[in-house]
């Protein structure tokens, strides 16, 4: 763990009061943007803290979310996974049967509301692996709302089934060419495309990261996992679990299942960064590998080199594959609260396996990253510590890159 | 003491007419010949010099100034070379000001002190930095203020009459109109609406107001240059940089002239609008 000045200061009380009113944890988050870009946070910002306060957001919520999403999610034990493991006892938070196949559908659909309360008839949204634009372009077909996706082109390439599957649901793709071509590119186009057509336009980010609100608000909309949790563990076992663990790229569905145990001092929380071909390689591991900057809106960890350039990640897995991490996630990585451990990618592509086979269940290239460090740690816990993975997304979209590095032709 | 920016409008309104601003990437194609175009900007009429820092991630510009910033970056600059080049380009000339514009990451990582020290030690005059609004002024805007340097904000369409003062505030220098919801160098404004919004800005300030984003030819510059202070063309300028490169990327014997000739044509175009009128 780094040393930081924010250590040396007295811890807060609650670890689930920020942000404050600059959009800040710690240091961290703010509002770092054009200030084309400036009135319409502050506007987002004031409609999302009125629906907060709205009971009619919250029951509408509610509705879609057990009516149309499908929650609330299984907490389901990994018995042959915890068996095999031979230590802690498993559970998997079952994200990946959420309609469109993740948690990122949580996000959406209160995006999504707050759009129409907004009036708003235009959505854009970047994805990296596909699965923000996949429920983007859902939600975006359920309301009538014209949807555009921004996506780097590299990532069009290698994600084409979720790529067909925005196409069916009436979005519109745009393959970015500019820079790298993956995710951080995929923002930058997104940026722009709201600075250009910032009057009618609802940017729906998809994850913790960018200029406040975005952090918070999508935290909040993503701690459904966590409440879900807590109330099925006390119903399984009569307590609740010894630790949490959840891949982090931008780090919005471990955020989700975290954020509502940050305040329980005997439960462990676990990160799980990418890294890529190893931290002394290529990888996509900003809070080992990277240090705070200014980037898409917000301060954070990032990789980058001497002077402040940005980096390019890299995770055999699409929706890690990013240079950052959310502003939320490098405050709690600073003060201490939670632990960001790392997996390479053969580890990941190892779990991914693992888990299909012990319990038929084919997790994302994303969440294999969190398997493999359960993989890791579970053997050396007692068999009655209760371990929650969060299971973010399916698998069915890695399929045919991960029959290609077997060595299988589909 | 009166700045370099002070003086340069003062003496443009004094004859007349508004100032061109020019603005072209630093390291762009290569770091020679960069120096090379600064140098001449003046002679060829530029009367305000806008420096761009190269980053990996613009996310205020289109395609011209995203990709001058990627042959600048390409060939090893970087911010503590643009303070070369500005200290380099001070040894023959002490009166044309100098504005860095480019994003927030590189200064904060090279350290706001250090930066603001070595910034005005080298001859800079102000600072654009796009992605401070006045919500982040502690970081950025009130420490160069307190240096010496200018803060010169951004004022978009967006930014109603409620909010104008807060981007006022600590602005200083000129204030820069972006003429159009958008990113640099993409739609061209409607130059009746820009004047009517330059005149609203100029009623709740006594600075000098230059417009911006999407000017790219004499005529454009003409239309701005009516009513406001100072005109202000990047794109068209990364664009000839570009256009005058080699197959391979490199600068030729026409790059530093292609770059002139258009600040020349622009010049006369900035010099033409108020005799016209």
């Amino acid at each position: 763990m780094k040393a930081s000045s924010v250590t040396e200061h007295a811890l807060p009380n609650s670890f689930r009061t920020g942000p404050d009113e600059r959009g800040r944890f710690g240091i961290y988050g703010g509002r770092f943007v054009a200030e084309t870009l400036m009135p319409l946070i502050l506007e987002l910002e004031a409609e999302y803290e009125a629906a907060k306060k709205d009971p009619a957001f919250h029951a509408e919520m509610a509705s879609y979310r057990t009516h149309y999403i499908g929650r609330p999610s299984p907490l389901y034990f990994a018995e042959r996974l915890t068996e095999h493991l031979g230590g802690a006892k498993v559970y998997l938070k079952r994200e990946e049967l959420n309609h469109t196949g993740s948690h990122k559908v949580n996000n959406v659909l209160g995006q999504i509301l707050l759009a129409r309360r907004m009036g708003k008839k235009r959505v854009i949204a970047e994805t990296g692996a596909g699965q923000h634009g996949v429920a983007t372009a859902t939600l975006c077909a359920r309301f009538g709302l014209e949807c555009v996706v921004f996506m780097g082109a590299v990532d069009v390439a290698r994600q084409a089934p979720n790529v067909f599957r925005m196409k069916m649901l009436g979005a519109t793709v745009v393959p970015v060419q500019s820079g790298a071509k993956t995710l951080k590119d995929a923002m930058n186009e997104a940026l722009r495309d709201w600075v250009t057509n910032v009057a009618d336009t609802f940017y729906c980010i998809g994850t913790v990261a960018g200029p406040h609100p975005y952090p918070g608000m999508v935290r909040d909309f993503q701690s459904v996992i966590g409440d879900e949790t807590r109330v099925q563990m006390q119903e399984m076992e009569g307590r609740l679990p010894d630790s949490l663990i959840a891949c982090v790229g931008g780090g919005s569905n471990a955020i989700g299942l975290f954020h509502p145990f940050l305040d329980d001092a005997d439960v462990a929380i676990y990160g799980v960064e990418a890294a890529g071909f190893g931290l002394s390689g290529l990888n996509a591991a900003s809070i080992a590998g990277g240090r705070p900057g200014v980037l898409h809106g917000n301060r954070t960890y990032l990789l980058m080199d001497k002077d402040g350039q940005i980096e390019e990640g890299h995770s055999i897995s699409a929706g890690l594959d990013y240079p950052g991490i959310g502003p939320e996630h490098a405050w709690l990585n600073d003060i201490g609260r939670v632990k960001y451990l790392s997996a390479t990618d053969d580890e990941a592509v190892s779990a991914f396996q693992l888990l299909s086979k012990l319990e038929g269940i084919i997790p994302a290239l994303e969440s294999a990253h969190a398997i493999a460090k359960v993989v890791e740690l579970a053997p050396t816990l007692p068999k009655d510590h209760l371990m929650v993975v969060n299971l973010s997304g399916r698998g069915d979209k890695d399929v045919p890159q991960v029959a290609e590095l077997l060595g299988t032709s589909l | 003491m009166t700045t370099r920016i002070d003086a340069r409008f003062a003496a443009t309104a004094a004859e007349g007419r508004a100032a061109l601003v020019t603005f072209v990437t630093a390291g762009d194609p290569d770091h020679a010949t960069s120096l090379a175009i600064l140098k001449a900007l003046p002679g060829a009429g530029a009367d305000v010099i806008e420096l761009g820092v190269p980053f990996t991630d613009p996310m205020a510009d289109g395609p011209a100034i995203q990709q001058a910033g990627l042959r600048a970056l390409a060939g090893g600059e970087s911010l503590v070379k643009t303070l070369d080049l500005v200290r380099a380009f001070r040894e023959g000339d002490g009166a044309t000001p100098i504005v860095l514009m480019g994003y927030y990451n590189p200064i904060y990582v090279y350290g706001v002190e250090s930066f603001l020290a070595d910034a005005k030690a080298a001859g800079v005059d102000g600072l654009i930095v796009v992605d401070l609004p006045p919500e982040e002024d502690e970081e950025l805007c009130l420490p160069a203020l307190k240096a010496g340097l200018a803060f010169v904000r951004l004022a978009t369409p967006t930014t109603n009459d409620v909010r104008l003062p807060a981007v006022l505030q600590n602005t200083s220098g000129f204030v820069y109109y972006v003429s159009i919801a958008g990113v640099t160098g993409t739609a061209t404004p409607d130059f009746d609406v820009v004047a009517g919004a330059v005149q609203r800005i100029k009623r709740h300030t006594a600075l000098p107001v230059a417009v911006g984003f999407g000017v790219k030819t004499p005529e454009h510059a003409a239309a701005i240059a009516k009513g406001a202070d100072g005109v202000v063309v990047g794109s068209a300028l990364v664009d000839a940089v570009r256009g005058s490169l080699d197959a391979e990327g490199h600068a030729t014997a026409k790059t530093v002239s292609a770059v002139t000739d258009l600040v020349a044509a622009l010049a006369a175009g900035v010099r033409s609008a108020r005799v016209a009128a």
